[in-house]
């Protein structure tokens, strides 16, 4: 079981004196203290997880912000940053002696300037509501994770949010360019700008991903594209995934990149199809979704192209959209996939590795023998392009057992997805889901180096403690250095 | 100054850093030694020289992934990748004959540590976004990786970013591993003339603000046009929109972006050869080289909002008579200062920071890069920050002490 860090007992004893102090910071409602206005925090999108925290604060401004983690610096209060609550690892868990700094007044888009392609917007506002503030002239931004309707800019920052687009247009981390941002002593610092290089290190591409672990984005300014002229899907059909494998790396091997391609298994399609009635083949093991866009000529001449390539992969159905409805049915059953499991399933749990493309095969047979041994079923939707694999088992809460069992069988998918070279998380974070599992992937060392980083952010470690590192350590212990006398690979080395 | 070996393994880096901590020395971290004159001269008492770590490890094109030793020269990459019809699409940049180094000199890991990227950074992103993990050993003598082979990837911090344009200063990287691209079939390049550069500007962000996939946006004013390519006409300015993909895509842009190019002047076509010559001039400072006219002046690259380079651009030519040229749609300006003391700070950086960027000094002669601060100089909370990200890898100051900052 997951534990957390320790309450501080002489937190709690002062939890009045807390809630005043933070109140004359925020007043209004931006101060909730009682237990059933906190009752929406106590979780994210990971519900097996739930907490109250000891308060929540709305702040509405920058200076609110830095004066709130000013005060809990110098008090020895633990914040636990939020967005719109959407994280499905438990980025946002509350912590029972934490102050919980929601953002979602932060909801103003700030500037729009289409000639340097640029939107500056605060960290409460959806993603989804960039793309359509920018919309009616021709623009859109590019990360577009399916939560796109909910979660927030500033989540997707933490979180370095993905998307089914990311193989060609990129992360969050590639289409941002500056945010205004609060250290845990308050001190309020411009990363970056509306121009592309950053000045010294690159702090934002640090910040970027790093799960609300080293201080609060209050405003952020992201990178608008012009939407591509058009945009065609063709849906394939395969008796095996190794055909669709194989059909993936042979689009990737011929210079094409898709703006989008995405996999599913057969149980998948199965779900899916009950639910959606989008027209997927029932006869396959999987399905290929091939996005194309661009200008229109070329997404003509390359579907053409991605066609012939499946056929010679052995597509045993392979449809092309003829219009924009066709174009979105074939999505609409690959959109559904979640709420499809949710009707087959009582409760289900969405994994997210990535794994080098070419294991596939590999990896779908060892999840079929895992399913097999843990006793609970699984079914596989998969960002094609860039290796992200979203396994979703399928368990029922209410039996006893099964959500460990479903936990065990989760974190098996995960040590395989690093063993044939892949990672723990492509897009959902570590958050505490995963947390325990980061020396799969790193060493002792590795996790030490970016602990201390974080150390150079938030020296005492109040912010969103017990998320992604293991283990915790004191910053000045981790600041020791050992100097290294003993053996020498260079005997001949002068000595001074 | 002692000699130290050559390292062959990361073992060896390794025990080569501990040695510099215990004997407190300060290593200068050297790839191959091209942009080894960018950054403050080094203040070491020795030189790590890692082009004894070459090779590629791994390259699996439809994977789109390579990962090789960091000394590897990056011209060996490019031979590789290119034979499987792929780049990087980062279009690295050659500063070699910009500083005075024969050209395809550099190493991958000096690519990535001075995340130097060309005209394509516009469309495809920075070295940084094509920079996927990396092991190396940090100023505390501990060998570390992050990151991974896979494009997606959030699994802890991403010290790649970090790795990316820090100079060498917080770790030296022994094994980097990257993202490869197809290349393009075929390229064109849709020139207009004689735009003044604010206009030029706003004829950039029309064609970036189309859906036609612009994917290098360049102005070069009249006194220089001709330096990037010889057939274009003296005396006239030039702005330039390359159009790269598949051969009936490029065609029919050619058509539809020669359509947005015709409000600001009628439009004329480079074919893909004199297009190709024209982005490697432009990507690589070419009219800057240090042996040609412009040789002995201080070059700076400034980086701000696009339609602001024009603003900045003015500043530099007619208050400090720079030659310049812009770049990535106007938000790279690249400036020759005649020289002087201060190799035309007081002109470039004000310049620079009152649009809104920054400016760092590429070309300089030593003597002045040991006073003129050669990257923006930091105040406040951020200086301290960058001082805390530096000790939190490298305490002692171990690595490229005072490259990028003097005493840092």
């Amino acid at each position: 079981m997951l534990t957390m860090p320790a309450p501080d007992d002489r937190v709690l004893a002062r939890r009045d004196k807390i809630v005043t102090a933070l109140r004359a910071i925020v007043p209004g409602e931006g101060v909730i203290a009682s237990e059933r206005e906190m009752k929406p925090y106590e979780s994210d999108a990971l519900t097996a997880y739930r907490q109250l925290p000891m308060v929540v604060v709305l702040p509405e401004t920058t200076a609110q912000v830095a004066a709130v983690l000013r005060y809990c610096h110098e008090n020895d209060i633990r914040v636990v940053p939020r967005g719109a609550g959407t994280s499905l690892s438990g980025g946002a868990l509350p912590l029972e002696d934490g102050v919980l700094l929601g953002m979602a007044k932060f909801n103003r888009i700030r500037e729009i300037d289409f000639e340097n392609r640029i939107a500056v917007v605060e960290p409460g506002v959806t993603n989804l509501a960039v793309s359509n503030a920018v919309a009616h002239a021709g623009f859109y931004y590019a990360p577009d994770p399916s939560s796109q309707i909910a979660c927030t800019i500033g989540g997707n920052i933490a979180e370095n949010s993905g998307g089914v687009h990311c193989l060609k247009y990129g992360m969050t981390t590639n289409n941002v360019l500056g945010c205004k941002f609060v250290l845990m002593t308050g001190e309020i610092l411009e990363l970056g700008g509306p121009h592309l290089d950053a000045d010294g290190y690159d702090l934002l591409g640090i910040i970027t991903g790093s799960e609300g672990l080293l201080g609060v984005v209050t405003e952020i300014t992201v990178r608008i594209l012009r939407k591509p002229e058009t945009a065609r899907a063709l849906l394939l059909g395969f008796a095996s995934s190794e055909d669709a494998g194989e059909c993936v790396s042979k689009i990737i091997g011929a210079g094409i990149i898709p703006g989008g391609m995405e996999m599913m298994d057969r149980p998948a399609i199965h779900a899916v199809e009950e639910f959606v009635r989008a027209g997927y083949p029932l006869d396959v093991e999987a399905l290929l979704i091939v996005e194309l866009d661009g200008p229109r000529v070329e997404v003509d001449h390359l579907i053409e192209r991605v066609e012939a390539i499946a056929k010679s992969c052995r597509a045993s159905t392979a449809r092309k959209s003829n219009s924009e409805a066709e174009r979105l049915l074939f999505w609409a059953g690959r959109k559904a996939a979640f709420a499809a499991m949710g009707r087959i399933s009582p409760d289900y749990m969405c994994m997210d590795g990535t794994i080098p493309r070419g294991k596939l095969p590999f990896v779908l047979k060892r999840m079929r023998e895992l399913s097999e041994v843990h006793g609970l079923r699984v079914a596989n939707v998969f960002h094609a392009g860039d290796g992200n694999l979203h396994p979703l088992i399928l368990y029922d809460a209410n039996q006893p057992g099964e959500l460990e069992r479903a936990e065990a069988f989760g974190a098996d998918i995960l040590k395989l997805c690093v063993e044939v070279g892949g990672v723990l998380t492509g897009e959902h974070g570590v958050g505490i889901e995963k947390r325990d599992l980061m020396p799969e992937m790193f060493s002792q060392t590795d996790l030490d180096q970016q602990q201390r980083l974080k150390c150079a952010f938030d020296d005492k470690g109040l912010l969103n403690p017990g998320k992604v590192f293991p283990t915790l350590h004191r910053c000045a212990e981790l600041g020791r250095m050992h100097v290294h006398h003993g053996q020498m690979a260079f005997p001949d080395l002068p000595r001074f | 100054m002692p000699e130290v070996p050559k390292p062959r393994s990361a073992a060896d880096v390794e025990a080569l850093v501990r040695w510099a901590i215990a004997e407190h020395k300060s290593l200068e971290v050297v790839g191959r030694g091209s942009k080894r004159s960018i950054g403050r001269p080094a203040q070491s008492d020795a030189t790590l020289d890692l082009s004894g770590l070459s090779g590629i490890t791994l390259y699996e094109p439809e994977e789109l992934v390579l990962s090789a030793r960091a000394g590897t020269p990056l011209a060996d990459i490019e031979t590789l990748v290119a034979s499987r019809g792929q780049e990087l699409a980062f279009e690295p940049a050659d500063y070699g004959p910009l500083l005075g180094v024969r050209a395809g000199q550099g190493s991958i890991g000096g690519v990535l540590a001075g995340n130097l990227s060309g005209p394509r950074r516009i469309k495809a992103g920075a070295a940084r976004d094509h920079f996927l993990g990396f092991s190396g050993v940090s100023g505390r003598g501990d060998t570390f990786k992050s990151g991974g082979r896979v494009v997606k990837n959030v699994t802890g911090y991403d010290l790649c970013k970090l790795m990316a344009g820090s100079w060498g200063t917080l770790a030296v990287m022994t094994d980097v591993t990257i993202k490869t691209l197809p290349k393009s079939e075929t390229e064109a390049t849709i020139v207009v003339q004689g735009l003044a550069d604010a206009a030029a500007m706003s004829a950039m962000a029309a064609a970036m603000g189309s859906a036609y996939d612009v994917s290098g946006a360049a102005h070069l004013p009249a006194r220089i046009a001709r330096q990037f390519l010889a057939d274009f006409p003296a005396g006239q300015a030039v702005t330039a929109f390359r159009l790269e993909g598949v051969e009936p895509s490029v065609k029919h842009r050619i058509q539809t972006l020669g359509a947005v190019a015709k409000a600001f002047g009628p439009p004329a076509m480079l074919d893909t050869a004199r297009s190709r010559t024209l982005w490697r001039a432009i990507r690589d400072v070419l009219p800057f080289a240090a042996h040609g006219p412009l040789g002995a002046r201080p070059v700076w690259r400034v980086s701000v909002a696009p339609m602001r380079g024009a603003e900045v651009g003015h500043m530099i030519s007619a208050a400090g008579s720079g030659e310049i040229f812009y770049d990535w749609a106007g938000g790279l300006v690249w400036a020759a200062m005649p020289p002087s003391d201060d190799a035309g700070e007081a002109v470039v950086r004000p310049a620079a920071e009152a649009a809104g960027g920054h400016a760092t000094l590429i070309r300089a002669p030593v003597a002045i890069r040991a006073i003129v601060p050669v990257f923006g100089p930091q105040e406040g909370a951020l200086a301290a920050l960058t001082g805390r990200v530096k000790d939190s890898f490298d305490p002692t100051g171990v690595l490229n002490r005072g490259r990028m900052w003097a005493g840092f």
